[in-house]
């Protein structure tokens, strides 16, 4: 059974539903339930590491909808093991954080469920082998991101953000899924292996590959649709750190991943990837600078690090595949680190705001140090593994004179030291009394173990990994082989850019006058040239779309009975008519005009029907329907249908009868209304109605081809016991269509029962108060 | 199907729709009565040529009517009753209650269809 992978995601899902059925108080249990799974995936991801690094994959067919090539195929590869790892080692540190961070009225139950489904679901993204298996828990990310970016619900701000999340997400997942579809037609397979060992191409490759490149740049936040990310931390802080920082926004990074041995070389590849990755990452970098709210900071340098990954993916050799690979997992853990100290800063502080915090490093020096240590990573600092990586991707970038690529990235990374910086000093420094704000630092209280362990754990791990970078070089290696990570590279040219840009990081922290004098620039030249803004689009797309919805239920629904069964009439004829002149209009031989009596009798019915239009009286119209009845009934019998005659005559006078019983409390006569539909429009719409029945009914005369069924039905009647071949057909052969029709009218008596009576006693009720007052 | 079947229905039809077309509840029924004749009128018309019922042992099976649109036809008889009477419980009840026999357009559409109007002169 090689298909445990499969399982471990499965188990994550059977997690989350018993999650949602414990009692919501037993907070310690829910823990350990969540915990479970993660374990278990954490243990096969070390049972597998070995013979997945050497480069044999664990497979299994699971097929789902072998029509229509979707399956849950698995292939458990060394991309596969990084991410099931982080998935699972990232969520067992955030599962225990949460513990600690909710207080205890929380709902803690709840956030854990959706947190391992999530986990699960983001599994199942890394291990799936088949297009539409991986849009199917492509989706189920953004299902659960979505509530959870909206765990707060009673907070409005919270629900315009995961509401914004979803529908950027989702939109680009429903390209993604065009692109999909496009992809599986030009491949012949929706198999991901086989597609990338043997890709396709073409015009609808490409156009496949734009479509798939939308859905990854929305999940992973790339300009322009980056701005969800920064609203989506809404969502409580342990959330943020692992679906918006370490997991799921790496998903996107982790499709072009997947399709980069196969498709870097097309045309549209590079320019696309790499434009979007680099201007993503200088957005990012430029826009973190300007934040004070220390979890924006950090979503901004998140928007920064995935357009890092995306533009090295871009470039599509192995050795920058490499490079994005290991950025990828050195920011999954400074960045997790990063969002928990400041989990852990507003669980104890109550803010966020590096504006307001003060002093706090004097007071909270180990978290202090937990910070640093993975701030330094971010900025790329010796020996922490985010040093080793970033060499790793300037090297290449060198090695492969990518120099506008360099240059865009060394500056991005520059101003990443910066933030790096303000990051640390905004929440952990001193900063002199003002008259504006009262600082908040030197009365925080230290937070609990489970606040500062998890975050130690992981930022521990940064030095360990960076120290020994070989341990995450040999998975990473075997994912992306072309590139080394290793602790120290010698005294070479990408140090040098490394040192150069470290420094210009720390000199431009240094002046921040200069920088908020160049923002403020920058900011003003933009505004002149009208660039719209990422949220600015949004909310007019958004505002758009509520207009057009309001105009067309307007122009479409526009709440008249009579104008919605009229334009349902139109179409009903509309539809036939076309198809019959599309199929050459060809006129039927006309039948015989029919006997003198059927002559006779149409003509009485024409004339009654007509009567009953012009009835000025209720009474009158019901006797003269009454009266149309009969004469249909006389045509009965001239076809040979006795039966039909007798039900008819017999449910007319019913029918009269019941209408005498509600007319008798309406009033005689049909008041005048007010015409929505003018009676010109309404007789023009009549005979239009009439004419295409008649002309329908002669069209199709005629047409027939096989021998009508009735002839078995006459031969085969009397054994089912009946000489009159209409009773047997209704009692016999087609018993099951009476017994529906004996449904319809219990259904319609009930009905008619329940409107009947309610009246009645109402009326009861009613009078009441008159007898009442008449008493009195 | 004769010629006078067709245009009998076509009739039926069309009084029944001009009915079907307003907002009194009792015209509606009616309406639709009309229109239920015509449409048995044609069914009737798709077993051919009028015949002998068609009973066993009362004629040569060869010059019977077609029985299976007569069973269609008896059903749909039946069906017309059940869905008439059951208007006719709603008119009753809308009487009892607002003391009119209409059928009130949507408020909430009419809303909808006024904002786009006051948004969109």
């Amino acid at each position: 059974m090689t298909s445990w992978p499969f399982l471990v995601v499965a188990a994550h899902f059977v997690g989350a539903a018993v999650l949602l059925a414990m009692p919501r108080r037993s907070r310690r249990a829910a823990v350990v339930v969540a915990l479970a799974p993660m374990a278990a995936a954490v243990v096969m991801a070390a049972l597998a590491a070995g013979a997945v690094i050497d480069g044999d994959p664990v497979t299994a067919d699971i097929s789902w909808l072998p029509a229509l090539g979707v399956s849950l195929d698995v292939r458990f590869d060394a991309l596969a093991l990084i991410f099931t790892f982080a998935i699972a080692a990232i969520g067992m540190a955030i599962i225990t954080y949460a513990a600690g961070y909710f207080a205890p009225e929380a709902d803690l139950r709840r956030f854990l469920a959706l947190l391992v489904g999530f986990a699960g679901a983001m599994m199942g993204i890394a291990i799936t082998d088949n297009l539409f298996g991986l849009f199917v828990f492509w989706e189920l990310t953004t299902v659960t991101s979505y509530l959870l970016v909206g765990f707060q619900d009673e907070k409005g701000s919270a629900r315009a953000a995961a509401l914004h999340a979803i529908l950027t997400t989702s939109l680009g997942g429903l390209a993604m899924l065009g692109g999909f579809v496009l992809l599986f037609q030009a491949a012949g397979t929706a198999t991901l292996s086989e597609i990338v060992a043997s890709p396709p191409s073409g015009t609808t490759t490409t156009v496949a590959l734009v479509l798939i490149f939308l859905g990854a740049f929305t999940k992973s936040a790339q300009a322009p649709f980056h701005f969800w990310l920064p609203g989506a931390m809404a969502a409580p802080t342990p959330a943020s750190a692992y679906l918006h920082s370490a997991t799921m926004v790496k998903a996107g990074v982790l499709l072009l991943l997947r399709l980069a041995p196969g498709f870097a070389a097309t045309g549209v590849w590079t320019p696309v990837v790499l434009t979007v990755g680099l201007a993503t990452m200088m957005i990012g970098a430029w826009r973190a600078l300007r934040q004070t709210d220390l979890k924006l900071i950090l979503a901004y340098g998140t928007v920064s690090q995935l357009g890092f990954m995306t533009a090295l993916v871009g470039l599509g050799s192995p050795v920058m595949l490499h490079a994005a690979l290991a950025v990828l997992v050195a920011h999954a853990l400074f960045k997790s680190t990063l969002f928990l100290v400041v989990g852990a800063i507003d669980h104890q502080a109550g803010t966020r705001d590096i504006r307001v915090l003060s002093g706090l490093g004097r007071r909270l020096p180990w978290l202090a140090l937990i910070a640093v240590l993975a701030a330094a990573s971010m900025a790329g600092v010796a020996p922490l593994l985010g040093f080793a990586t970033k060499e790793a991707a300037v090297a290449a970038l060198l090695d492969e004179h990518a120099w506008i690529a360099l240059a865009v990235i060394s500056v991005a990374s520059a101003l990443t030291a910066t933030y790096a910086l303000r990051f640390v000093f905004g929440a952990f420094g001193t900063k002199p009394p003002s008259g504006e704000v009262d600082h908040v630092g030197p009365e925080v209280a230290a937070p609990g173990p489970t606040l500062w362990g998890p975050p130690a754990l992981l930022g521990a791990a940064g030095l360990v990994f960076g120290i020994v970078p070989g341990a995450v070089d040999a998975v990473v290696s075997a994912a992306a082989p072309g590139g080394k990570l290793v602790l120290w590279p010698g005294w070479n040219l990408a140090l040098g850019v490394s040192i150069a840009i470290i420094a210009a990081g720390v000199a431009i922290y240094a002046a921040p006058a200069a920088l908020a004098h160049l923002q403020h620039r920058v900011a003003a030249r933009l505004a002149a040239l009208h660039v719209p803004s990422a949220e600015g689009s949004y909310r007019w797309l958004i505002d758009m779309l509520n207009r057009v919805a309001d105009r067309v239920t307007g122009i479409t629904q526009n709440g008249s009975l009579p104008v919605y069964i009229g334009v349902i009439l139109i179409t009903t004829l509309t539809v036939p008519a076309a198809a019959w002149i599309g199929a050459g209009g060809a006129l039927p031989q006309l039948p015989p005009l029919g006997s003198a009596a059927e002559i006779a009798l149409g003509v009485f019915v024409a004339v009654v029907a007509i009567a009953v239009l012009r009835a000025k009286r209720r009474l009158a119209a019901v006797i003269l329907l009454g009266g149309v009845g009969y004469s249909i009934a006389g045509v009965f019998v001239l076809f040979g249908a006795p039966d039909l005659a007798l039900t008819l005559l017999l449910v007319e006078t019913v029918t009269v009868a019941v209408f005498a019983f509600v007319l008798g409390r309406l009033p005689r006569r049909f008041e005048e209304q007010p015409w929505r539909l003018g009676r010109a429009m309404r007789a023009g719409v009549a005979l239009v109605v009439g004419g295409f029945v008649t002309a329908a009914a002669l069209v199709t005369n005629g047409i027939r081809t096989a021998p009508p069924v009735a002839d078995v039905y006459v031969e085969l009647a009397p054994d089912a016991g009946g000489r009159n071949v209409v009773n047997v057909i209704l009692t016999d052969f087609r018993a099951l269509d009476t017994l529906g029709e004996i449904t319809v009218i219990a259904a319609a008596a009930v009905g008619i029962g329940a409107l009947v009576m309610r009246t009645r006693t109402q009326r009861r009720t009613d009078d009441v108060p008159d007898t009442a007052r008449e008493a009195a | 199907m004769s010629i006078t079947l067709a245009v009998t229905a076509g009739i039926l039809f069309a009084a029944g729709t001009y009915l079907v077309l307003q907002r009194l509840l009792t015209r509606i029924v009616v309406g639709l009565g009309l229109m239920a004749h015509g449409a048995n009128l044609i069914l009737l018309g798709a077993g051919g040529e009028p015949g002998a019922p068609p009973i066993v042992g009362t004629a040569d099976p060869a010059t019977f009517g077609d029985p299976l649109p007569q069973a269609l036809v008896l059903t749909a008889i039946v069906i017309t009753f059940g869905v008439t009477a059951f208007l006719l419980a709603l008119a009753y009840r809308s009487w009892a209650l607002t003391a009119e026999d209409t059928v009130e357009d949507d408020i909430e559409d009419r809303r909808i269809a006024e904002l786009r109007r006051r948004e969109h002169p």
